[in-house]
């Protein structure tokens, strides 16, 4: 390139720039700065005209200023004047410094777009091209609606300059990004799908971005280009590596378009077409096969240009998630990185083997990695690789590795950076109470988390820790002893004292009878942290000490010494004063029964999702926990939250953070929607920060009263609840703070009376309250329900805090349906049934008439509930068929009959249901004459079970 | 990619190119962090990192630091290279590039990225197509140049 060209335009630039360079100081450069602004503005602002050319220097040294961190309030006019000059140099300098410096002054909005317009219509591709890098470089909503409509007729036009298309392929992405209801989708899609085909390859390039992104939004309009890509994508990756010329990267084939192929092609689900699915493989496995082939050139570029196509390769088989063989080829690839002498590679390999070990098909072979993992975790230099190999440990950790990984991650956590200490911590617990089998391994490992890394552990931790302790009473001596233990150490974490603290005063009877650790000395144990604790945690330990008086009488007198201290009674904390005083007069006015029943053992906690997971998805976004989140891996896991028996206010606790009717899994149910103003301002209370907890004198309450996120476990989702009625006909079928809904019904033949109660919880008025029923797609033709019509009487508009109306419903199966009505009323096909007993001859009679295998519906399932036959009886009595007995040869299996009465037909029905005890499993057959009921009364059905 | 930015040793901002819109305030609050997160990193660490939800990928040639912000899906290697190739085309353009350079012609380097990657996305790989395109340019400037200089003459001699 000539050195003359560069820049020696503007010698008076360059000599600002020197000037600027020499200045010793920042106060120097201010005033250097300063001097040129005031003489800019003269000029500026002068009476004679100022040449293009001057123009073009005073205003590139403005943008040199602005560059420098300083503020520019001036100089855009003449920015604008100097897109209209027909010099292309002024032209530039007018485009950059609207490109860096716009602001949203509408007048000169008005003139730029103008100037932009302009070239647009100029035919000349420079300067096209100029001013939509303008566009693309500011994409506002302004530009997006001055040119959005433009851009797509200049990408696809036939005489539109291969440069011109590819920044228009790319201008228009931006705008699109920015503001996407702009761009106008229409005829041009399909020929900008068609561009993969073009021959210029950066025209190919450009458009990839800008398919990746609308296809998005649209996949079925731009599916075609799946095939375009892999078709193209097949003929880089089988080039030879001189092939594409100046598209070729250090002996690459057009690397970043190659990348940018199979990030397309993860928008979509594997090609269905086998030919292009077939062809697509080989791309794949090409690509996997070079990487074992010796390097072609030693420069790193080289390497990084082959391997960021491998990367991707690998991305896009861990999307596809269906080539059992292509992701265990992945794995060993990555396997081979992790020992790379490149940081970036050992880097990126820890980062995509994460994603791997989600997959069932490659989570075996991810573990076999685990000691290059650790070793990782112990012995990388750069704390960002270690990082990665903590989230590796996490993602690959399964009930078989559980307490090696654990106690790898402890050891990291005492050298860990502080920055990711907390997360770790957060890991730990979360890892450690998933894999528990024994639960004093789980308690151990709280509490080495609280060891050695207490400042990290928040509240969540050591929450989770006590409600465990308190449901399993498996481990609440081991968690008394342990814990008593670890508080004799000189100096431990105030949150060891907290969990001490507590666990003590729940269960430190349980080793009081060991001398070494009896009231006194638990006593004198936990007091000796007393005086150094916050008053949150002494606060805790008034609480302890009441409790200790309830369990351990011994220890009254000396307690309420402590209580009676001036330090205590007149502290001045209001809360440690407070709870002094009421201990001090519960322990001395109420009898030991009173004193019994009101420090009574904490009942189990509810069950409902870890909050620590919870915290974690917050602090990493969704999908960080989400490979633990799912149970894919270990369906058959017990964790915690599985292996207690979930007690009833399970189901009924409201929940805050639900909507409004919390049917979220089922299409929008007919919310009444003015009580939504009262649920608003409910939920918003509700939603505030936590309350401290210092309200109540109850030490319990106060101190684990769960924080506002988990008041109460999610609502169980509407399928579920209506699951509830398939056997039975009354109930609640809906409930959250607000609103409960209660339901009654009966059904004789083809009719069904249905009462609605609907009770509004709170103390405000709901008001518009109308709830109706929705029919979707054609229920109507198969289902009447008279809601709000005659004879149905309309529920009154108004419901009253605390009340509940009431609302009847008529409802007739016209014909056999699938879908329950909405507000997601528990009306379902068999309601209709009609109980029809008959001998074992006629049953097998009928059931051979039944033989067409679309008659047929068969499921295999497992027990979600205890296998007991009295239920099971109930259950299929509740669905309204018939129990024959002495049907079936093996006693153990339930038989029954029945009719589906519609007002159009009437449906035969004929089950079978094969428990097996040993395998928790069941069978359950269906035959009816119609396939859909079969079918969708056997599904009804075998959730039931 | 969201952003790049090209710093000095000292930490000095030498260009910035912004593909998402950000107020100038959140711009020089990005800018002094990152400047500093990754002036404290040693010679051989990794390249890439991840810095609020978005990956810093970056690499230095001699007194100058390249580090580009990507999404969570984008890929690292590549992004390694378009900065390699930006590199590529600076020396190529300038003859053997260095910090004075880009600091003299600055509006030069700005133009350079924007015939390479256009709203974050790279739009042409290919060098001698790029380097066409600012070749040009440079004729464009050349020849209006010429016809300045001839006119400012002629409007010397009117002067007088």
């Amino acid at each position: 390139m000539p050195a003359v060209s560069k820049g020696d335009g503007m010698r008076g630039l360059a000599v600002f720039i020197s000037d600027i360079r020499n200045c010793k100081s920042k106060e120097a450069e201010i005033k250097r700065i300063n001097k040129e602004l005031a003489n800019i503005r003269s000029k500026f602002k002068g009476d004679k005209a100022l040449d293009g050319y001057s123009k073009k220097k005073y205003v590139c040294k403005l943008l040199f200023i602005f560059l420098l961190g300083h503020d520019i309030d001036f100089g855009h006019m003449e920015a604008v004047n100097l897109l209209s000059s027909n010099k292309y140099t002024e032209k530039q300098i007018g485009y950059l410094f609207i490109s860096v410096l716009v602001n949203s002054n509408s007048e000169l909005i008005r003139l730029i777009n103008n100037a932009i317009k302009n070239d647009l219509a100029s035919r000349n591709p420079t300067f096209m091209c100029l001013a939509l890098h303008c566009i693309a470089n500011v994409g506002s909503r302004e530009m997006g609606e001055a040119f959005a409509a433009d851009i797509p007729r200049i990408l696809v036009a036939g005489d539109s300059m291969d440069s011109v298309k590819q920044s228009a392929a790319l201008c228009l992405l931006r705008l699109y990004k920015a503001s996407p209801d702009l761009v106008p989708m229409g005829e041009w899609t399909a020929r900008v799908v068609h561009l993969l085909n073009d021959q210029h390859m950066g025209v190919v390039t450009a458009a990839v971005s800008l398919i990746t992104c609308l296809c998005k939004k649209n996949p079925d309009d731009f599916k075609t280009c799946i095939s375009l890509a892999v078709s193209r994508l097949s003929r880089i990756v089988s080039s030879a590596s001189t092939d594409l010329q100046d598209y070729t990267y250090y002996f690459v084939p057009a690397p970043w378009l190659s990348v940018k192929l199979l990030r397309l092609l993860q928008c979509y689900p594997p090609p269905e077409d086998a030919a292009v699915k077939g062809r697509l493989v080989e791309c794949l496995e090409t690509v996997l096969n070079k990487a074992q082939e010796p390097p072609k050139s030693k420069k790193v570029q080289h390497s990084n240009a082959k391997n960021a196509i491998l990367f991707e390769t690998i991305s896009l088989i861990i999307h596809y998630d269906s080539e059992p063989n292509l992701l265990v080829r992945a794995c060993n690839q990555l396997g081979q990185f992790l020992q790379h002498r490149e940081t970036n590679l050992r880097y990126l390999a820890l980062e995509s083997m994460c994603t791997l070990a989600s997959s069932e098909f490659s989570h075996e072979a991810v573990k076999t990695h685990i000691d290059t993992v650790i070793n990782a975790l112990k012995t990388e230099r750069d704390v960002s690789v270690r990082q990665r190999a903590a989230d590796l440990l996490y993602a690959m950790c399964d009930r078989s590795n559980a307490k090696q990984i654990v106690s790898e991650m402890l050891r990291y956590l005492e050298t860990a950076d502080y920055a990711i200490r907390e997360e770790i911590v957060l890991k730990v617990a979360i890892l450690a109470e998933k894999y528990a089998v024994d639960y004093s391994w789980y308690v151990d490992t709280i509490l080495n988390l609280i060891r050695i890394a207490g400042d990290y552990v928040s509240e969540e931790v050591w929450y989770r820790v006590l409600q465990i302790v308190t449901n399993r009473d498996d481990v609440q001596g081991y968690a008394a002893k342990t814990v008593f233990e670890a508080l004799q150490a000189p100096a431990c974490h105030e949150n060891m004292v907290k969990v001490g603290g507590y666990i003590l005063g729940e269960f430190g009877n349980l080793i009081a009878g060991d001398p070494r650790s009896s009231p006194p000395v638990q006593f004198s144990l936990l007091h000796s942290k007393f005086h150094l604790c916050s008053v949150a945690t002494r606060a805790l330990l008034l609480s302890t000490y009441i409790k200790f008086i309830n369990l351990f009488p011994e220890t009254k007198a000396t307690i309420q010494g402590v209580l009676r201290a001036g330090s205590q009674l007149r502290n001045a904390d209001v809360e440690l004063q407070q709870r002094a005083v009421e201990y001090l007069t519960l322990s001395s006015v109420a009898s030991t029964d009173v004193l019994a029943t009101v420090l009574e053992e904490m009942p189990p906690f509810p069950e409902r999702e870890s909050s620590i997971l919870a915290k974690l998805k917050r602090k990493k976004g969704p999908g960080a926990a989400s490979a633990l989140d799912d149970g894919r891996r270990d369906p058959s896991s017990n964790d915690i939250n599985g292996g207690v028996e979930p007690t009833p206010s399970t189901v009924s606790t409201p929940s805050p953070s639900a909507d409004l009717l919390g049917l979220r899994a089922a299409p929008p149910p007919a919310a009444p929607p003015a009580s939504a103003g009262a649920g608003n301002l409910l939920v918003d209370v509700f939603d505030g920060p936590a309350a401290q907890p210092s309200l109540g004198p109850t030490p319990e309450e106060a101190f684990l009263s769960p924080g506002p996120e988990d008041i109460g476990p999610p609502i169980p989702e509407a399928d579920e609840l209506l699951n509830k009625f398939v056997c039975k006909n009354n109930g609640v079928l809906f409930e959250n703070q607000l609103l409960q809904i209660g339901v009654k019904s009966e059904f004789r033949q083809n009719l069904g009376r249905m009462y609605l109660f609907y009770g509004n919880k709170t103390s405000v008025q709901f008001q518009n309250f109308s709830p109706t029923v929705v029919h979707p797609g054609d229920l109507q033709t198969h289902i009447l329900s008279g809601l709000g019509q005659p004879p149905t009487k309309r529920v009154a508009a108004q419901v009253d805090g605390g009340a509940q109306v009431q609302q009847v419903l008529n409802i007739e199966c016209l014909r056999d349906f699938l879908t329950p009505p909405l507000l997601s009323l528990p009306v379902t096909i068999n309601k209709f049934f009609q109980p029809t007993e008959m001998a074992a001859q006629d049953f097998f009679q009928r059931w051979k008439q039944l033989s067409l295998p679309q008659q047929e519906a068969q499921k295999i399932f497992k027990a979600n509930h205890p296998m007991d036959a009295e239920v099971t009886k109930a259950k299929l009595l509740g669905f309204g068929s018939a129990l024959l007995d002495n049907v079936d040869p093996n006693p153990e299996n339930f038989v029954g009959a029945g009719i589906i009465q519609t007002k159009a037909l009437q449906v035969g029905c004929l089950l079978r249901l094969e428990p097996n005890a040993q395998a928790q499993m069941y069978r359950l057959t269906l035959r009816t004459s119609k396939e859909p009921v079969s079918r969708h009364l056997c599904e009804l059905l075998a959730q039931q079970f | 990619m969201q952003f790049m930015l090209l710093f000095s040793r000292q930490g000095k901002l030498r260009l910035q190119k912004w593909y998402v819109p950000l107020s100038d305030k959140e711009k020089k609050k990005i800018t002094r962090e990152l400047v500093q997160t990754v002036l404290a990193r040693k010679p051989k660490m990794c390249s890439f990192l991840e810095w609020r939800d978005l990956k810093i990928v970056y690499k230095r040639y001699a007194s100058l630091y390249f580090c580009c912000a990507i999404e969570d899906q984008d890929n690292e290697l590549i992004t390694l290279e378009i900065i390699h190739r930006y590199v590529e085309l600076l020396d190529k353009y300038f003859g053997s590039v260095c910090e004075l350079d880009i600091i003299f012609n600055f509006e030069k380097a700005y133009f350079i990225l924007d015939e390479f990657l256009l709203g974050g996305e790279v739009q042409e790989t290919s060098k001698k197509n790029v380097l066409k395109a600012i070749e040009q340019a440079d004729l464009l400037q050349e020849k209006t140049e010429t016809m300045y200089h001839s006119k400012s003459f002629i409007g010397y001699k009117k002067a007088y």
